[in-house]
């Protein structure tokens, strides 16, 4: 992300000009603020730990951890008690860890709490709001919090809000607000001081698909128009697939994965095929499947109990000459053929591949909340 | 979201025709004294009920009202009857109104704290620049400060009423100050106790119960210990049981060394001796209060 990002920076000239920002194809603007903020910063890794641990009386709630993590939108993922609570906590410079060492934005936690602490937002994954209490004066509070003067934090929260998608309602007292509205609450006012990096813990619990849908899609923009590295940590591995840049899977406390979502959901290895059956051929699965064993290709089983699993062939794709073995053999049996199409790995397979070792762990660090 | 390009917005939507963009924030940011400062004044305003809704500025102001009143009475008749000095001293008015001044602590400790504590907002505090002691030391200066305020207003009306009245003016300023100097300890005491033990307890109602309950009960049985050992002839014991409550521990610190005429039964107040207890006493208290404080919002957390 950061590598071609710089490349196209240097090809362009950055407009500041909010009216120029019109003319620019809106994909190429949202790469370009990115880098524009970015910049700033430079190459530096945003999150980096080292054989970071943290023990409990009772329980490891990391174990070793070895991280590290640029700009961008990062996904932790862990189910519940995987240790994603105790890292932010850690990262903020709020409790120290038992061993190893862990840096935010270049500083260390362990000595410079106050100073990551002022760059950085929290959105906690529990309710943390009045309700006697008007959003504005609210984030306007914890602006103030984050050391800005009246003046800007009075603008920056009126900023924040509307980015939020809080409008008229932002006068009104917070306990008449749905779910989906404290939400944007509280992500505003781990916006509102414009950190470079922001910690959302779980961030999406609570709403309904539709607030689901709206508060990944202001999760990603967070990034791409404001220029703000997350980390989002969530026990949902479908949410972050679409979400995230970057995904880190924690278990047990231990690093399971860490590695781009494009490296997690590979679109080459597999490939669906779907066939009309005809008089000639009453099974045209069967057919093709024969037909393309001949000729090389390896068939998948397709073992999923999904409805229509059976009419479905899944194989690997070797490269693009695959597609054209699959179209002639089709064509030269005289099927139809329904579809061809991709089928991306799910992350949840990391997950599935590794669960059996990891039942003991998950045991151990249960009593450990999140 | 950005200024639409048109080709991503369809006419239809003119809405955000005028929508801006994000614009990231390069002035100053001012750290974490900025941030303590914010709190206090956001603590102390709030303990009068300013910035919250209508409702909770009732209270607050009603018992600033009433602690102020018998101050303006008794200057209104000291003026009439031109008399001599004060019906009331400065140190003793607190002493008075000390009902009042328990009610007050008792409903603004918890809005101090368990507000905070209830509703989860805590953390967020701490996930900003400041550290724990700043939220203390925050909270615990606006609420001692706002007592301050409620104690210290009516002994101003009695000394300019008592200038307006041209009673003796080295008299008057020294009794004022020595007024001055109690109510200040007063306030620390008070405060430092009223939240410690709204620190505890997230539930407002409780919190309220449970100052009220340590003021009053304190007050009521010292004093009825006092009372007996009066009536028993045990005159000495009086002093050091004087210690076992907040309003008696400033009554006796005062008599011993602010010129004060004891409320103690018997008027027989602690020797300068047992005074320096009192003080010990004091000091030690409002300590204490800082320090479970400090330990109590350890744990606290995110």
């Amino acid at each position: 992300m950061w590598k071609t990002g710089a490349a196209l920076f240097d090809l362009r000239v950055t407009p500041r000009c909010p009216y120029a920002w019109s003319l620019m194809p809106r994909q190429l603007y949202g790469v370009t603020t990115g880098v524009a903020h970015v910049t700033t910063f430079d190459d530096v890794t945003v999150i980096a730990t080292e054989s970071l641990s943290k023990r409990f009386p009772r329980v490891t709630a990391l174990d070793r951890l070895s991280l590290d993590v640029g700009p961008g939108v990062t996904g932790l993922v862990g189910a519940n008690g995987a240790g994603k609570s105790t890292m932010i906590k850690i990262l903020l410079g709020l409790s120290p860890a038992s061993e190893g060492r862990a840096e935010v934005l270049g500083l260390d936690v362990a000595t410079k709490g106050a100073a990551i602490r002022e760059r950085v937002g929290y959105m906690p994954e529990h309710d943390c709001l009045p309700p006697d209490v008007s959003a504005t004066e609210f984030v306007v509070h914890m602006a103030r919090m984050s050391g800005l003067p009246p003046t800007a934090a009075r603008e920056r929260t009126a900023d924040t809000l509307r980015h939020v998608g809080l409008y008229e309602e932002r006068y009104r007292p917070i306990g008449g607000y749905s779910t989906g509205m404290k939400q944007r609450v509280k992500l505003a006012q781990a916006l509102v001081h414009d950190p470079q990096l922001v910690f959302l813990d779980e961030p999406t619990n609570g709403l309904d698909p539709v607030g689901r849908d709206d508060m990944l899609g202001l999760i990603r923009r967070i990034y791409t128009d404001f220029g703000i590295s997350v980390l989002v940590t969530s026990h949902l591995l479908g949410e972050l697939e679409r979400t995230c840049d970057h995904v880190v899977v924690i278990d047990g406390g231990k690093l399971l994965r860490s590695s781009s979502t494009t490296d997690f959901t590979q679109t080459t290895t597999t490939l669906a095929v779907e066939v009309t059956d005809t008089d000639e051929h009453p099974d045209g699965t069967r057919a093709v499947r024969e037909a393309l064993h001949a000729r090389g290709v390896e068939v998948l089983d397709s073992t999923s109990g999904l409805p229509g699993a059976g009419h479905i062939l899944l194989l690997t794709a070797q490269g693009e000459e695959t597609y054209d073995v699959v179209r002639d053999v089709v064509a030269d049996l005289g099927l139809g053929l329904v579809r061809m199409e991709q089928r991306r790995h799910h992350i949840s397979e990391v997950f599935t591949s590794e669960d059996a070792s990891d039942d003991q762990k998950r045991k151990e660090a249960v009593g450990h909340g999140g | 979201m950005a200024v639409e390009h048109p080709v991503t917005a369809p006419s239809g939507d003119q809405t955000r025709i005028h929508n801006i963009g994000y614009r990231s924030y390069d002035g100053p940011r001012l750290g974490r004294s900025y941030a303590t400062r914010s709190l206090y004044s956001q603590s102390l305003r709030g303990a009068y009920g300013l910035g919250r809704s209508v409702k909770s500025k009732v209270l607050p102001m009603l018992l600033f009202v009433v602690m102020c009143v018998p101050a303006a009475i008794m200057v209104a008749v000291a003026v009439a009857t031109k008399a001599n000095d004060l019906p009331v001293d400065y140190t003793r008015y607190a002493i008075i109104m000390q009902a009042v001044i328990s009610l007050y602590v008792a409903s603004q400790a918890p809005q101090s704290v368990s507000r905070d504590l209830r509703f989860k907002t805590v953390p967020l505090y701490f996930s900003r620049p400041i550290e724990t002691a700043d939220y203390v030391r925050a909270k615990y200066a606006a609420l001692a400060s706002a007592m301050f305020i409620l104690t210290a207003a009516p002994l101003i009306v009695l000394y300019v009423g008592a200038l307006l009245a041209k009673l003796d003016f080295a008299d008057q300023t020294k009794g004022f100050g020595q007024g001055l100097v109690s109510v200040a300890l007063l306030s620390l005491l008070f405060a430092g106790i009223g939240l410690v033990i709204a620190s505890v307890t997230p539930r407002r109602g409780f919190g309220i119960a449970a100052v009220i309950a340590v003021m009053t009960i304190s007050y009521g049985a010292v004093s009825t210990l006092q009372a007996i050992a009066d009536a028993q002839g045990s005159g000495s014991a009086i002093p050091w049981i004087g210690l076992f409550s907040p309003v008696t521990l400033i009554d006796g610190l005062q008599s011993a060394f602010l010129g004060a005429s004891s409320a103690f039964p018997g008027a027989v107040g602690p020797s300068n001796g047992e005074g320096v207890v009192y003080v010990l006493a004091v000091l030690g208290l409002i300590a204490a209060s800082y320090g479970l404080l400090l330990r109590r919002y350890k744990k606290v957390g995110l």
